[in-house]
Formats: C-alpha cells, structure tokens, sequence
C-alpha cells in the first residue's frame, strides 16, 4: 500500500549487520575461551576449579585455579575496602560539601586524571616508591605481598568509585535536603539521615562496579604481588592473581598449561561479568 | 554553604555540632589524601624522567642492554631512545581506531534508531558486557584468533585486534549518547526534505553530533595507548621500528614492562613513563576541551 | 459523510478515508477532506485531537515509525501519493516545524539550499545564488542576511530562523506548505511578521497550517478545519465557521468552553 523507498531498506540492513559485529565478538569470545579451556577441564575436570596446585613440571603437570581466584577476590576485596572510606569522603566532598564550586572542579579532575594513570605506571611507582616505604613499615617479603598490590589496587579503583557516587548523591533532590534542614539538622545528620539512603542503591551500584575494575587489573597487581602460585596465607604473603599469572606465565605456554591458563581467562572474564552485571542490574533498577 | 551552617547551627547540642565539624573535616582530609597518589606520582616521573627526555630520546630505537649497562657503569646518560616504542603505539593504535571507530560509530547509529525495541537492548548489553572484560582476557582472545590463525605468530595486527576490541563499546556508547542529544527535529527537517535517511546521517546528523564523537574518540584511544597487558600476549615487543603489521610490534607500555626487568635498563622507565602520561594527557584534555566548546 | 464539511471542487490535494493509528489507538479517524489551491487552511482543535497527526500524515513522516500505521489515500493534483516513494513525495511539499531548527552545521546560505544539497543535486553557482535570493525575498529575509549569508543560522532571531525555515521549504518550489505551529515559540512580533509572509505566499502555495491559536485562525486562514478526538467535527470557509459554527462541538471550543 505505501511504498517505502529501496534507499532506506538498505540502510536499514547495513545497520543492523554492523550491529551485529559485536554480537559475534562477545559470542566468539566466549566459544574461544571455552573451547581453549575445555582440555585443561577435561583433565582435571570440575576439580580444576578447586585445585591448589600450579606445577608445570614436565612430567607430573598438574594445574589448579584456586590460588588465583583466591589471590583475585582477595586482593580485589581488600582494596575495595581501602578504597571505600576515601572514594565515600570523595563523593561527598564533590556532591555534596563543595558541589558546584571552583574546587570541587579541580578534585574532579585530578580524581580523573588518576582514572587516566596507566596500570603500569601505578606498578612502578607502587614497586619505586611505595614498596620502600611499607618496607620501612615492617612489611616482610621485600614489600611484596597481597596487602601492597591490594592498596596501589585501591588507589586505581577510587576513581571508578567516587564518580558513580557522586552524580547520585549530586541528584538527591535539594527539597528533600532542605525539609531536613528546616527542622533544624545539622550537615552531617542531612548526609546520614536524608542524602545516603536516597542515594544508597546507586553508590552500592558504583562500588560493584569498582569491584569488576579490581577484579581485571593485571600491570600494577603483577609487579606487586609476589608472583608466587599458593593460596595467600595471610595479609602479606605473596601471591597471584589469575591476571596476574596469565601475564607472568605466558610466554612459552603450550599444550596443557596454555589450556589452563585459558580456563583461568574463563574464569576471570565469567567472575567480572557477574560482577558488572550485578552493577547494570542494580543501577537500571534504579531508573 | 559555610554561613547558612553556621547559621542553622545556632543554639544546637555541642556535640552534635561538634560531629558535623568532624565529618567535615575527615571528608576533607580523606579527599586530601585520595588526589595526593597523582599528584606524587606526577611528580616522580617529572623530577626522575624529565632529564632522559630530548629529541633523541624520541627519534632513536632502545639500546641494547651491553650498551646500557656500559652507559650505566661509566656514570652517562643511557643512550638510544623508545622510537620503536613510538611507532610501535602509533601503529596499533590507529589500526584500532580504523577498525573500531566506523563499526563503534554505526553500532551507536543502530541503537538510537532503534529505541526500546529488543533487539537492540541486546546489543547495548553486549556492549556494556563487553567493556567490562579485562584487558587481559582481550589479549587472550587476539591470541587465540589472531597470533594463532592468521600471522602465525606474534604480530601488530593482533595487538590492534586487542585493543580495537577494548574501543568498540566506548565508541558505540558515545556515539549513542551524542545522537540521542541531537534535537529530533532535525532530522526531521531534513527528512522532510525528501533525503534519503543515510544522507541524513551523513550530512546532517554526524556533522552535528562530530563533537561528541570526536569527544568519544579521544578517550578511547587515551585509555588504550597505555595499555600493557594485551600487548604482552599479542605484539610482544621489538627492537626496531617496525610498521609492518604481522610482525611483533614495540609499544611505549611494553617497553616501560622491558626496561623495567632489565637491571641495566631500569633508568629509562621514569622518561618512558613520563612520555607516556603526557601522551595520555594530551588525549584525555583534547577532549574535555572539546567537550566543553560543544555549545 | 458528515454535511458539516465543506466539499471543495478541483482540490489541489485531497485526503480520503485518512486513519492514523498509534498501535491500537487511532489519533485520526476516516477523515475525508479536500484542500483549495492557492489558500490558507488553518487545523485546529484542543490538545491531543489529532492535528499534528493529521498533518504530517500528508508527506507521510509517520511512516519514520514502525508502531504507526496509516491507512487512506491522499491524492495530489490527481495522483496519489501514497503509491509514491516518500522522497518524492517529500520534496513535492515543504514542511515547517514549531521550533526553528535550521541545521546549525551549515551557513545560512546552505540552508536555504539544503534540500539539493542534501539530496547531491549539483546546481551551478549561478543557479544556487538564484534560488537563494529568491526564497530569502520570498520570506522578506533577503535584506536583512544579505550580508551575511555565509555565517551559521543560529546567530538570527527566533523569528528570522523560523524565516530561514520557510525559506528552506520554499527552495524546492513544493505545490504544498505544511507548518505545525510555526509561530508558537515566537514573540508576538515575528509572530506577525510571519502570518503576513504566509498571506503572501498563498499567491503562489497552498498553505495548511496547524495552530492552537484561534485568533491566528481567524487572521489568516481562508478555511478552518476543526478535530475533536481523531475525528474532523467540521470544515469551513473561515469566516463562516467563526460567526456561524455548525457543531455543538466546534462552537464550544470557538467560545473556549475546551482549549
């Protein structure tokens, strides 16, 4: 009945055929890794997960995940921790104190400029700089251990925190403030009482997401950690991470060992996609 | 904000005023301390790199590590340079950004035109899905599909592949962002005029939307340049400058990763890194300042 | 057939059994109407009746949309267009919009010619200069950007873009100028100004425009349609329908009973 022009169609078509490419991105990198993995997990099997050992000796190879995802959760768990107290204050500084002010542009910034620091330059200012001083601190193995990557970890993940925080403590909507304020409560009660549990979702949301960040850093977690293949036993002993091997362990990696360490990469890139999936969810929930 | 405090705060309970002075002072100190990283670490890489960089540095390839150490034993300065390095980014980098940005930009165009409908809610998942993989498991990848079946071996295309990889959700979700800003009624006007709607998106609404975009490029391409862990597993590095894209390819990262476990070329890394953070810099200020030129 | 609308003879353009449909729900219902060449039709109602629907119904922009449907026939100068490409269709009428949106990348002149531009239709210089002055006199804009044709629009007036706007449509010589509400984010000055360009430029167009602003009707229009809820109530000489409307309805929304 009506007509539509050739033109259009055509357009319509490429569109959606270039939209595509990276549907078969996403879904081609999933069949390589799984199938990569597949003979590490058919040697070990389900167990490979659980394993603690990284022996490549040739002869009696056996390798395990365990170390790692554990080197990865906890590190990643504890920087978040570091990260918490001082990406909040942050956000807070910059959405609520000193919003819209000149110096709250500067902060803002220079808490971007820190998002723009290459991992690797973190690693060799932790190792230089850092290290040296919590060496002085007492720390054992050289500086070297969970609790030193954990805390360049924290410093690299605050950004991502505080700028989800802060544009929704910013959008806290003023007349709710300002009702608080009216009856006489102080700054602090309005933050406690008014500001965060309007924002709480969307800050929870932001700290997740952090998390994901953590969870994927390889460069400044690789020069820090220690690089040995154990379950870490307590906050400064060294570790890896599963970034962290993958990057170390690489270079002449073949046959079996190259297998699992794709199966670590499976599992990496499954844990941070729940990670930041769990985010989205919380932030599309929001609205 | 500080005389309606003190105002509202007349006549209050001292301790409750002596909280709220408290939190504010810790949330000021805490802050404090958050930016104080990047201002040390701009200054350590000022104050140790500053003295390699010159016009060689730039413009020769990396000594050898007899050459460094002898430099290093007889008090000198280290000759040679990180031109390879150089090459190596700007090669890769720009074969990202040629594979990245015309499918990121069209992918962004499918989206807006296809608001709330299903299919394309997917898509923007997988974006958002995507960009949150770790650059590593990226490098993994190129490996995989690259350095194992197509150069049969380290190369510069599978670097590129990588880092293409990380830029494409960037581009998709600016371009997206950007065209959604774009008043409807602009299109419409022109669409009124009888144009057939890809000329539409040419002429008229990527014309209006370039600052967005171009906002877009910048800062994907100022997070890839110092990138490390992808090119470890994909271009691994060289000694020469190399523009050839199935051979291994240097990078500034990977140098930084080369001379910081040689003892003998360790003194670069401050110079290399210097290099590097202004390099991200330049980027990263190109497009805020086109950002905010945008009214 | 509701006696309550004009029949016209020899319409330049004529619409039967015009339904547009949001999904399920139909925002303009049957209508059958035929407009005069050469004059002012003037579509009114109360919000959400179906007026800007029913315009842009006539170069066929709802088809941009999957979730509407339109179904009737819509002849112009004896064919109908609904069997058209809507490109040419497109270019056969002009269409101005409420907000003044000239396309802020070009330069005022580019934007009058945009319609070939956008189309790669390669003029002539000399031709190019020829269709932009006479469009920009056609709209009493010439003398006031003449001098500056080559900067952005977006540094005119509300009124004067809204000028360039008209221009714009003019410079593919359409038989048809449709406008919705093209003076309701205006002051009441330009807003003048551009009702008498419209007077004038029924000379040599069919002007239908679509206004929420009754006194603007009875200004300018030669004849007025009225629509309630997706249905044309009524369809009259202008001057007829304001002293004498024949439904209840369009009486009560004349004397602003609804608005």
């Amino acid at each position: 009945m009506f007509k539509k022009i050739n033109s259009d169609k055509v357009t319509k078509i490429v569109l959606v055929s270039v939209a595509s490419v990276i549907i078969l991105v996403a879904g081609g990198m999933v069949f390589s890794l799984v199938g990569g993995a597949i003979p590490a997990f058919q040697k070990f099997g389900i167990g490979f997960i659980f394993s603690g050992t990284w022996d490549p000796t040739a002869g009696r190879e056996s390798y395990g995940a365990m170390p790692f995802i554990a080197g990865t959760v906890i590190t990643s768990v504890l920087a978040l921790l570091i990260a918490l107290p001082l990406s909040f204050s942050t956000s807070l500084f910059l959405g609520e104190y000193y919003r819209n002010k000149p110096v709250a542009k500067i902060l803002g910034t220079m808490v971007d400029l820190l998002a723009g620091i290459p991992s690797i330059v973190y690693g060799l200012w932790g190792f230089y700089v850092l290290r040296p001083v919590l060496v002085d601190m007492g720390l054992p193995n050289q500086g070297f251990g969970v609790f030193t990557a954990s805390l360049i970890l924290a410093i690299m993940i605050i950004p991502y925190a505080t700028s989800l925080s802060n544009e929704i403590i910013a959008m806290v909507p003023s007349d709710l403030k300002e009702a608080a304020y009216s009856l006489g409560a102080t700054r602090l009660e309005v933050i406690t009482n008014v500001t965060l549990p309007a924002a709480r979702s969307g800050i929870f949301a932001g700290y997740i997401l952090a998390f994901g960040r953590a969870l994927g850093e390889t460069m400044a977690v690789t020069m820090l950690i220690g690089n040995s293949n154990l379950i870490p036993k307590g906050l400064f002993s060294t570790g890896n991470s599963m970034a962290s091997l993958i990057a170390n362990q690489f270079g002449e990696a073949e046959g079996l060992k190259l297998s699992s360490l794709i199966a670590i990469g499976l599992i990496l890139f499954v844990l941070t996609g729940i990670i930041n999936g769990i985010g989205k969810m919380i932030i599309k929930r929001m609205g | 904000m500080q005389n309606t405090d003190t105002h509202r705060n007349k006549g209050l309970p001292r301790t409750r005023l002596l909280k709220d002075k408290a939190a504010r002072w810790l949330v000021i100190a805490f802050s404090v301390l958050t930016i104080s990283p990047i201002i040390l670490i701009i200054y350590k890489l000022i104050v140790k790199g500053i003295g390699q960089i010159s016009f060689d540095f730039v413009t020769q390839t990396t000594p050898d590590t007899f050459e460094a150490m002898t430099a290093v034993a007889s008090g000198e300065r280290i000759p040679g340079g990180i031109a390879n390095g150089i090459a190596g980014t700007v090669l890769m980098v720009v074969l990202a950004s040629v594979i990245a940005i015309p499918i990121g930009i069209i992918t962004g165009i499918y989206l807006y035109e296809n608001q709330g409908k299903k299919r394309a809610d997917f898509v923007r998942n997988i974006s958002d899905i995507l960009q949150g993989v770790p650059s590593i498991v990226l490098g993994l990848i190129a490996y995989l599909w690259v350095v194992k079946h197509i150069t049969q071996g380290f190369s510069a295309l599978a670097g590129s592949a990588a880092l293409a990889i990380m830029m494409l959700p960037m581009m998709v979700r600016s371009t997206e962002e950007t065209f959604k800003m774009i008043p409807v009624s602009l299109k419409e006007a022109a669409l009124a005029l009888g144009v057939p709607y890809y000329r539409v998106i040419l002429q008229v609404m990527i014309p209006t939307g370039f600052s967005g975009i171009m906002t877009g490029i910048l800062l994907a391409v100022s997070r890839v340049i110092g990138e490390t862990a992808p090119l470890m597993l994909t271009a691994l590095g060289s000694t020469l400058v190399n523009w050839d894209v199935t051979r291994p390819t240097s990078a500034i990262p990977l140098l930084i990763w080369e001379f910081y476990n040689d003892p003998n070329m360790v003194g670069l890394i401050w110079s290399s890194s210097l290099l590097l953070m202004g390099l991200v810099l330049i980027f990263n200020l190109l497009s805020k300042w086109i950002a905010s030129n945008r009214t | 057939m509701n006696e309550n609308i004009l029949q016209i003879t020899d319409p330049v353009l004529s619409l039967h059994d015009l339904t547009v449909a949001y999904d399920t729900n139909k925002a303009v219902k049957n209508v059958s109407v035929g407009f005069r060449k050469n004059s002012v039709t003037a579509i009114m109602g109360p919000s959400g009746c179906g007026k800007s629907t029913l315009l842009r119904a006539i170069n066929r922009m709802h088809e941009l949309y999957e979730n509407i449907t339109t179904t009737g026939q819509i002849i112009l100068n004896g064919t109908d267009i609904t069997q058209m490409p809507t490109i040419q269709v497109r270019r056969r009428m002009g269409m101005v919009f409420q907000r003044p949106n000239p396309f802020p990348t070009m330069s005022i002149y580019d934007n009058v010619i945009a319609g070939y531009k956008l189309n790669g239709i390669r003029l002539k210089k000399g031709e190019k200069d020829d269709i932009v002055e006479k469009s920009l006199t056609d709209v009493t804009l010439w003398d006031e950007v003449k001098d500056s044709l080559f900067k952005r629009g977006t540094f005119l007036s509300g009124g004067q873009q809204q000028r360039l706007c008209i221009a714009r449509a003019l410079a593919f010589s359409p038989e048809i100028i449709l406008l919705d509400e093209p003076t309701s984010a205006l002051d009441p000055i330009a807003t003048s100004k551009i009702e008498d360009l419209l007077v004038h430029l029924k000379e040599n167009y069919t002007i239908i425009l679509v206004t929420h602003n009754m006194a603007q009707a009875a200004r300018i229009s030669d004849y007025s349609l009225f629509m309630y809820l997706g249905d044309l109530v009524e369809y009259d000489k202008t001057k007829k329908m304001f002293t004498n409307p024949r439904d209840r309805r369009t009486e009560e929304y004349l004397t602003g009973k609804f608005g």
